[in-house]
């Protein structure tokens, strides 16, 4: 007897994160000739450093790690293709910037469910996570390091 | 040989949510420019419009677009797009064609109708595109507004009560020009009891989208001796440079930066007024008004400091002194700013240089500053675009 199917969750965006509930990382790519990283990955197939002729990349796993930058929330739904609730339904959340060290750049991206502007402090160190949308599909989410288990 | 060209006339249609074509609002401005300037229609050469893209056809040919509605009589016509910059990149079209000696007098013109309700992606998947990635995750324009206002406080100490002191400020400026959109005065009270958009920032410190039109008449020094006018104000410097690779902010809509591995972090919004400083040969001390980009509150701070009319962290300090207000050292946004207008994109970087005009002639009326001898604007829009422009007499 087979036990019925469980649907594996589904990215938002595919080939955008690994699905590693524990240890998720963000995927870029990364230029062979200059070690520009790129994240999203750069598709074009050229470097955009000004003075690099690169054309080749490797697929690399972000940080899992970073320094918060700045953060803030959306106080009000984000309008479509956010993935819709109710308007009585809807929570804030707060959205993150974090300054990862080793590829120098900042991405953006929600905090986990659960954790408000007020729990976040300039400076602090920020972990990925991976946590549903409101239409079910995973996303890349950041959460205070402490918090992490 | 003088890099300047004169400004003849300036005029705008009001800004506000009229509900009529973009084509009427850009003519009543350009009919107000050319009796403005003392130069008739038929005796412009060339005609540059700055565009939008948001309105689709006619929108995208604004340059053809006003001259058939000015009546068609032979000008030569450009159109230009460069998002907020668009009427920056159309006066500098102008002013190449000056300078090179290929027309005399032109007509630089923006006008906008903007749609109902919030700006939003088109429908449909499109994880290439990184508009529709941003929006897919949550992240909006006051996104970004905010995480800069917030990086002010934790490395600046900026407060609430310093953004609200910007809006404050902007809204007593723009309370008697008739160009305004809003003409309200408010208290850091009324700031502080709107709703939190997106925090630090409320409703009211970041600004709205509007209609509105400027239209400017501009020639070469020799055109404007023969018509009498040798000491109006001058352009000295357009500067429309792009970002230089790394880029050291997240920029709307992407959702990270450049990395920074191979190439040192660069501010795009500090080379703009750099590159116009340079041109012009001014000095920042030199600056007695400056119109700049407040699509929100804490970025008026941000600008103060990118045109060098403070060190880094000190524009707080400078609108708590009152040194930006109008008969301070350098009043900023004395029309009112995007505050007091809300942004109509094609048009709004000519409409600093319609207020940097009226303040260099002494025509500002209730709003005007004393001895203004020159003026910056500076403004950022999506792709890459931006640009300052100094105007002197």
């Amino acid at each position: 007897m087979n036990a019925p199917a469980v649907a594996a969750p589904m990215p938002v965006l595919d080939g955008w994160f690994t699905l590693d509930a524990e240890r998720p990382q963000l995927l870029g790519n990364r230029c062979a000739r200059c070690g520009t990283v790129y994240f999203p990955k750069l598709k074009s197939g050229y470097c955009r450093h000004p003075d690099c002729d690169g054309d080749a990349f490797d697929e690399v796993p972000l940080s899992r790690t970073g320094t918060l930058w700045s953060y803030t929330n959306a106080a009000y739904q984000p309008p479509e293709p956010f993935a819709q609730v109710d308007k009585d339904a809807y929570r804030p959340f707060a959205i993150a910037a974090v300054e990862l060290a080793a590829e120098q750049m900042i991405v953006l991206g929600p905090v986990v469910d659960g954790v408000g502007v007020e729990q976040l402090k300039v400076g602090m160190t920020m972990a990925l996570k991976l946590e549903a949308l409101a239409d079910g599909k995973l996303t890349w989410k950041w959460a205070p390091a402490g918090a992490m288990a | 040989m003088s890099r300047d060209i004169a400004i003849l006339g300036v005029g705008m249609h009001p800004w506000g949510k009229w509900g009529k074509s973009f084509v009427e609002y850009g003519v009543v401005a350009a009919r107000a420019a050319l009796v403005d300037a003392g130069v008739k229609w038929r005796d412009v050469q060339f005609v540059s419009g700055a565009a939008t893209i948001r309105n689709g056809y006619p929108g995208q040919v604004a340059g053809a677009t006003f001259a058939q509605a000015l009546g068609w009589q032979g000008a030569q016509v450009n159109t230009s797009y460069a998002a907020c910059a668009s009427g920056s990149q159309a006066l500098a079209a102008a002013r190449s064609k000056i300078l090179s000696g290929e027309c005399e007098v032109a007509l630089v013109i923006g006008a906008d109708t903007t749609p109902k309700g919030f700006l939003k992606p088109a429908p449909g998947d499109r994880p290439d595109d990184p508009d529709w990635v941003r929006f897919r995750i949550g992240i909006t324009n006051p996104t970004y507004f905010a995480l800069y206002a917030r990086r002010r406080m934790a490395l600046y100490g900026d407060t609430l009560a310093d953004f609200a002191a910007v809006k404050v400020k902007n809204a007593a400026h723009g309370y008697t020009n008739p160009n305004a959109r809003y003409r309200k005065k408010f208290t850091a009270e009324d700031v502080a009891a709107s709703a939190m958009l997106a925090d630090p920032l409320r409703l009211m410190d970041v600004c709205a989208v509007s209609d509105g039109a400027a239209a400017i008449i501009v020639s070469s020094v020799d055109y404007a001796r023969r018509l009498g006018k040798a000491g109006a104000p001058r352009v000295a410097a357009v500067s429309t440079v792009t970002p230089t690779f790394a880029s050291a902010l997240v920029e709307m809509p992407d959702i990270a930066t450049d990395s920074a591995i191979a190439a040192k972090a660069q501010s795009f919004r500090a080379a703009l007024p750099a590159k116009a400083y340079a041109e012009a040969g001014v000095d920042p001390a030199d600056i007695s008004v400056a119109e700049v980009y407040d699509l929100s509150t804490a970025l008026e701070l941000d600008w103060i400091e990118d045109l060098q009319l403070c060190p880094r962290g000190a524009a707080a300090r400078l609108v708590r002194e009152g040194a930006t207000t109008i008969g301070g050292r350098v009043p900023v946004n004395p029309s009112g700013g995007l505050a007091c207008f809300g942004e109509a994109v094609p048009a709004q970087a000519l409409a600093q240089v319609c207020e940097l005009t009226w303040q260099l002639r002494g025509q500002a009326g209730a709003r005007q500053i004393d001895n203004a001898r020159v003026g910056i604007t500076a403004n950022q829009g999506l792709f890459g675009h931006g640009s300052s422009v100094i105007v002197k007499r």
